[in-house]
């Protein structure tokens, strides 16, 4: 009876993922692989291969996002874990808060602050400085991507470092360790899972963006995700090429990903027993 | 014998809420003694104040002849075995006993010796390489010894560490643990709820109640001339009644007097008077000032225990011998029997 209720009750879902998931992915590799007649071909993935400094650009540029998502993320989430539990749920709401603006209003804030007429320049103007460009730069597009994406940092590494037992902190201060040996020695040992999960959260997307970069890094800065998008709704209009180029964003993603997990496996083998 | 800790009217409050009222404790030099009383009386407090976790409001603490009140935990020649272990889920056996060693960058030889000398005195050689989470409680209890005992600390602080183990386990723990302190010659300080623990393994035991320390004696000692009726209840079981003194070794308790080996009260003095009830013997009504009705008879193995109802009150009774319910039976006890004890001042609650 309850085997049969679960099965039902599965139902959905299984349709769901062969129907949003499965089938999607399916015809992703089918369009990578075909040409507009429908024939069997690799021209499209051996053209991809010109844009390989398009996709060098990308990875080089959310890696740094990630890098930097982290640097500020751990500290901000060691110093909330330690705070009172209602300090707590104020900081995080305050973290989350920009989530809830709309995702172009935030970036199209980012353009009034960044410009050459904007905010920025014209507080440096009053000191004589400037005016510099800020806006489509590289720099900018990191910028976009940190701001955005850090709260998939903080929860995270947040929320592992909420749930470190506070007298394994004691054993370490009672074994001989100062505060900086609390920290590399149990800490950041502890938290690796959140930091591997973080990572993931902000690298995805980072990698994938086109708004970000093309609204704050003009159109020298093109990414991956722009390119896609211009096979598609652009005057390029290709499928086929667009199908390979995710084909080849989605392989590279794998290859990053699996590295990761080989690199975190002891912790969540470690996480498996203590469940 | 030396202090190797002392504390000096140690004061500790929580929200206006006084944990620690002044307490003064003397701990010896290579003995074993435990903070002994029920949850909240202030036990583990103590412990993390002589462990360092815990800064007092007021008052010393004194160790080796030097106050270290300020000190933190990790200066101090102490360490701790948490209540529950608080092992390093990240590291493994070895790992976790190491970890201490790994902090003060000792040669990776000497420590490979150590934690092996450690291995051998807890029982786990062989399981270096284990994962501390799939070891069982017991186990996972010796590694948290091991991981103290590797600094060669010259103290070591006991939280309730056998309170998650098994009866049996916890039988045989404790006299390893005995047995582990009698080999280190170190001092142990060790914090339990459990009286019969801390008669077994102690030293000296120290009773508390309510932030107050009430008694500090050896375990014969605490047992046998209880200096209050809380520390009486305690410690054993006991039937406490309410007595006067009619002069120096002379004692009326519900209406008769009897003779007791006690004296140094004020005459007609109130004192709380405790029986043990192994110490009760049963007899023909007839032969005893104090009869009763048998209620009720458990066996309990060793011997049967009794509830009789006597003098509007119920009395606990050991003896070998069965009683049917329902039957009349004397009560009879020698002096030496009866603890008198002053009445409990009313601040000490």
């Amino acid at each position: 009876m309850k085997g049969i209720s679960s099965k039902a009750a599965a139902a959905p879902y299984l349709i769901w993922m062969a129907v949003f998931i499965v089938v999607p992915l399916i015809m992703v590799a089918y369009f990578a692989f075909t040409d507009e007649s429908g024939a069997f071909t690799l021209d499209n993935l051996a053209n991809v291969a010109q844009y390989s400094n398009i996709f060098i650009r990308s990875i080089w540029l959310a890696a740094i996002s990630t890098v930097i998502c982290l640097v500020i993320a751990y500290p901000l989430s060691y110093m909330l874990s330690g705070m009172k539990a209602h300090t707590q749920s104020t900081m995080l709401m305050i973290v989350m808060l920009p989530m809830w603006m709309n995702f172009l209003l935030r970036t199209y804030a980012w353009m009034a602050i960044l410009g050459n007429n904007g905010l920025l320049n014209t507080l440096l103007g009053f000191f004589g400085l400037g005016p510099y460009k800020l806006l489509n730069t590289q720099g900018a597009v990191v910028l976009g991507m940190v701001y955005n994406y850090i709260p998939f940092m903080i929860l995270p590494i947040y929320s592992v470092m909420v749930k470190i037992d506070k007298s394994v902190i004691e054993a370490a201060r009672d074994l001989g360790c100062n505060s900086v040996n609390v920290l590399f020695r149990v800490i950041l040992p502890l938290s690796f899972p959140g930091v591997a999960s973080g990572i993931t959260m902000v690298f995805v997307p980072a990698i994938s963006t086109f708004i970000i970069s093309r609204m704050l890094g003009g159109g020298g800065n093109l990414l991956v995700g722009d390119l896609i998008e211009m096979q598609f709704l652009g005057n390029s209009y290709n499928p086929n090429l667009g199908a390979a180029i995710s084909f080849v964003l989605m392989v590279i993603l794998l290859l990053i990903m699996t590295i990761m997990n080989q690199f975190g496996e002891d912790d969540t083998e470690n996480d498996r027993v203590l469940m | 014998m030396n202090n190797i800790v002392s504390l000096r009217d140690i004061t500790v409050e929580f929200d206006d809420e006084k944990i620690l009222d002044s307490i003064d404790l003397d701990i010896k030099d290579k003995e074993f003694i435990t903070l002994l009383g029920p949850s909240g009386c202030g036990k583990t407090t103590t412990l993390r104040i002589i462990g360092g976790f815990l800064t007092p409001n007021s008052g010393k603490v004194i160790f080796d002849g030097k106050e270290i009140t300020n000190v933190p935990p990790y200066k101090r020649n102490v360490n701790t075995v948490f209540q529950r272990y608080a092992l390093f889920p990240h590291l493994n056996v070895f790992d976790n006993i190491a970890f201490g060693l790994r902090v003060q960058k000792l040669p990776e030889k000497e420590i490979i010796r150590r934690v092996g000398e450690m291995l051998e005195l807890v029982n786990l050689m062989g399981y270096e390489k284990r994962s501390v989470n799939k070891l069982s409680g017991g186990q996972q209890q010796r590694v948290a010894i091991a991981r103290a005992l590797v600094n060669r600390p010259r103290l070591l602080l006991l939280d309730e560490p056998l309170g998650a183990l098994d009866l049996k386990l916890r039988k045989e723990m404790q006299i390893e643990l005995k047995r582990i302190q009698k080999s280190m010659e170190i001092t142990f300080v060790f914090v339990t709820h459990d009286q019969e623990e801390a008669l077994t393994m102690s030293d000296t035991v120290v009773v508390m109640k309510g932030g107050h320390i009430q008694q500090i004696g050896s375990p014969i000692d605490i047992y046998n001339e209880p200096v209050n009726s809380f520390v009486a209840d305690f410690i054993g079981e006991s039937n406490i009644v309410s007595g006067a003194m009619i002069r120096d070794r002379e004692v009326e308790i519900l209406g008769r007097r009897f003779e007791c080996v006690d004296g140094g009260f004020g005459a007609n003095e109130h004192v709380d008077v405790v029986i043990r009830p192994e110490d009760i013997k049963v007899s023909a009504p007839s032969e005893a000032k104090l009869t009763g009705i048998v209620e009720s008879t458990i066996f309990k193995g060793v011997h049967y225990e009794m509830i009789v109802d006597a003098c509007d009150g119920k009395w606990k009774i050991q003896s070998t011998k069965a009683v049917e319910p329902g039957q009349e039976i004397g009560m009879r006890f020698d002096p030496e029997d009866l603890h008198i004890m002053k009445k409990m001042e009313e601040h000490r609650r």
